[in-house]
């Protein structure tokens, strides 16, 4: 895991010119791609205040499908922000090197697609004016939340995740923070001095840094396991066929993961082509992400098939009913998913060259995404679809309101992703450089020592 | 056994022998509760209002074809399941053994909706109007709904409110069939018989022991307040 990064005998000075450079002032395709990423976030707004004014008719739901792509969209923007979560605390601290290049873009990743996440259950609500009944806020009659319902549950959970990964991106940012002031001038120096709190790099500073991003690294991964099974119980503590598993947990953090390491392959590539991060972003980086997606695939895999072999065997009516009707109906999309999540990324990042290979990454990584996308609408509609009272039987098509949300959303978290690749180092410095100063090895005979002693 | 909070357990056993599906029932109820009014493009979309609905079951081949009719209300369960869901305690559990539903409390999250087993709960997908001179039979004891709020059957519980406050002032319990709930007092063949189960010489709690009993779903262990009296002899499929 510690093969060294090809990058190496360069003056610290130029590698803060290169690793900074997405910091430059915007070229004018960035202003394109942010002013049409701004139009389709104001699409997306239009329709949700469409959806206000009017009411929910504008959506596709009904009795009894009264949940469908908004909780779709909020569980699958939720399963995304575990990549941060995974790419940067779990492989920080199992100290796998490669890790560094890429932990500041998966970090960012985590703190966007949760707070696009959050907008979601808001946004489904009948009356969304009055979300504040949900926050267990000081009133006079004395009301507060139900502590029992699995959606308190998700607002705490979402609430905490939502400053633990911003607390965590930022800590992490420090050190880089206080080398953007040194170089800025303007209202970004104002900007960066404050964010930058000080830093002066004194041995100190140092130190304390080094224990709090450890100790946030350990602290955010209980958090993060917890967002999603949460997310998983919002479904498993119902009494819904299809729905009530005791399985859902652990399947959604496994699916979580899996978005999570796809969509981080996916942001390697963009920010290695936008910004010409070639030398930094290898294709060792790209050899190790698919190893681990190939053990996420394979994990979702075997999560998915007990899922449903438990629903084959025991052959409950209604929960088969459920899964039946799910395969006949959404036939194309059951493979979709399969081949998405399952059969594509287990055949491909088995072997070394297609794992090195950026194209085929690139598919394999979005097609992760979309096929999971797909796996969290078909969990949660045709359950309801098909409930237990045939006579209430449904169906759902998705009305032109909520898939301008959704897109609103996606487009959302770019532009908010886009504004956060020009104001901040997008490619963790001092982390990068640090391992430079590790592995410029002092020679002595045969051994190399490392020039910095100590643990990592 | 658990603690009893009430003298009251209402309660209601439907006579599917008797039941003809005339709907006269999902008329009373859409009149005495304020229900919003359904068109055709709203039913047909799933959207419809009604608090109580007839199913209708086709049995048997032709030519021996019977048709089968199975009112479903709310159940008022005991274990419900719609209750702990709700993040806002818009749906709760009155000491009567009702399901409540503090309607300016709901925030419309609707997830009281997917986990009723029955799927009687209704969304207010539609704001609703009521057509001149249909505005001038709003009942003034119920609050009229906006958009965006969940509601379902409350066994007329304004009536139930009547009575308990009717028989407090005279110091007494209410007598049974004292009150009823509009489906009840409307049904012409006197299906549907509404009392309180918790005394056990009330005509419904009677009628709950009859061998016929079932309630629906009842493996799901929500203990339903409703229970049907299933029809006999050869219809019996």
């Amino acid at each position: 895991m510690s093969e060294p990064i090809p990058a190496a005998a360069k003056s610290a000075s130029q590698l803060n010119d290169e690793l900074l450079s997405s910091l430059r002032p915007p070229s004018r395709s960035w202003w394109l791609l942010v002013s049409l990423l701004g139009l389709v976030v104001a699409w997306g707004l239009a329709a949700f205040t469409w959806q206000v004014s009017h009411g929910m008719y504008v959506t596709g739901k009904n009795r009894p499908v009264m949940w469908a792509l908004y909780i779709t969209g909020f569980v699958f923007w939720v399963g995304l922000s575990h990549s941060g979560t995974m790419v940067s605390a779990i492989l920080r601290l199992s100290k796998a090197n490669w890790r560094r290049p890429i932990l500041r873009a998966a970090e960012a990743m985590t703190v966007f697609s949760i707070s696009v996440a959050g907008l979601f259950p808001l946004i489904h609500l009948g009356r969304n004016w009055i979300f504040y009944y949900l926050i267990p806020y000081p009133n006079q009659r004395g009301l507060w939340p139900n502590f029992r319902s699995a959606l308190l549950w998700d607002v705490t959970a979402i609430t905490s995740y939502i400053i633990g990964s911003t607390l965590f991106l930022y800590l992490g940012m420090i050190p880089d923070l206080a080398v953007v002031r040194d170089r800025s001038t303007g209202w970004r120096h104002t900007l960066y001095s404050v964010l930058a709190m000080g830093w002066r790099g004194t041995a100190s500073q140092w130190i304390t840094y080094q224990k709090a991003s450890t100790l946030m690294a350990a602290l955010i991964i209980p958090v993060a396991v917890s967002v999603h099974s949460i997310v998983a119980w919002d479904f498993a503590v119902t009494v819904v066929p299809g729905w009530h598993s005791t399985i859902f947990p652990p399947y959604f953090v496994i699916g979580a993961i899996l978005s999570g390491v796809a969509a981080v392959i996916t942001l390697m590539i963009i920010i290695r082509k936008a910004f010409h991060l070639e030398e930094y972003l290898t294709p060792l980086h790209f050899d190790n992400m698919g190893k681990l997606l190939l053990v996420i695939s394979l994990l979702w895999s075997y999560a998915y098939f007990v899922e449903v072999q438990t629903t084959w065997y025991a052959h409950e009516p209604i929960e088969w009913e459920v899964f039946s009707f799910m395969s006949s109906r959404y036939t194309p999309q059951l493979l979709l998913m399969l081949l998405g999540n399952a059969f594509l990324p287990i055949f491909c990042m088995c072997f070394k060259r297609l794992r090195r290979s950026i194209g085929v990454m690139l598919v394999v990584s979005l097609m992760v995404n979309v096929a999971m996308f797909i796996e969290r609408f078909l969990i949660i509609v045709p359950s309801l679809s098909h409930k237990n009272m045939p006579f209430v039987w449904g169906s759902y098509t998705p009305s032109l309101v909520e898939s301008s949300v959704n897109l609103g959303a996606l487009a959302g978290f770019c532009l908010m992703y886009a504004l956060f690749v020009k104001l901040f180092p997008i490619v963790a410095l001092s982390d990068v450089r640090e391992l430079e100063e590790r592995q410029a090895g002092v020679r002595l005979g045969r051994t190399s020592l490392p020039s910095i002693a100590g643990k990592e | 056994m658990e603690k009893m909070t009430s003298p009251y357990k209402w309660g209601m056993v439907i006579d599917l022998d008797r039941c003809t599906g005339c709907g006269a029932c999902v008329v009373a109820c859409q009149a005495e509760n304020n229900v919003g009014l359904s068109d055709k493009k709203e039913i047909s979309e799933g959207r419809s209002m009604q608090w109580l609905r007839i199913e209708r079951f086709w049995v048997g081949e032709y030519p021996d074809v019977r048709v089968r009719f199975l009112p479903v209300m709310c159940q008022h369960c005991h274990d419900a399941p719609c209750e702990p869901v709700c993040p806002v305690y818009a749906s709760y559990h009155n000491p009567d053994g009702l399901n409540g539903q503090v309607y300016n409390r709901c925030v419309g999250t609707r997830y009281c909706g997917n986990n009723c087993p029955y799927a009687v709960r209704v969304f207010n997908f539609y704001p609703h109007e009521w057509p001149k001179p249909l505005d001038n039979q709003l009942s003034p004891d119920i609050t009229v709904r906006s958009r965006g709020v969940m509601e379902k059957c409350s066994f007329c519980i304004q009536r139930i409110r009547r009575a308990k406050e009717d028989a407090s002032g005279e110091g007494r319990l209410v007598r049974d069939n004292e009150v009823q709930p509009a489906c009840a007092q409307t049904c012409p063949s006197e299906a549907m018989v509404f009392g309180n189960l918790a005394d056990p010489h009330s005509r419904v709690a009677r009628l709950a022991r009859s061998p016929r009993r079932f309630k629906l779903l009842e493996h799901l262990g929500t203990h339903p307040s409703v229970c049907y009296l299933k029809g006999g002899g050869r219809e019996h499929v």
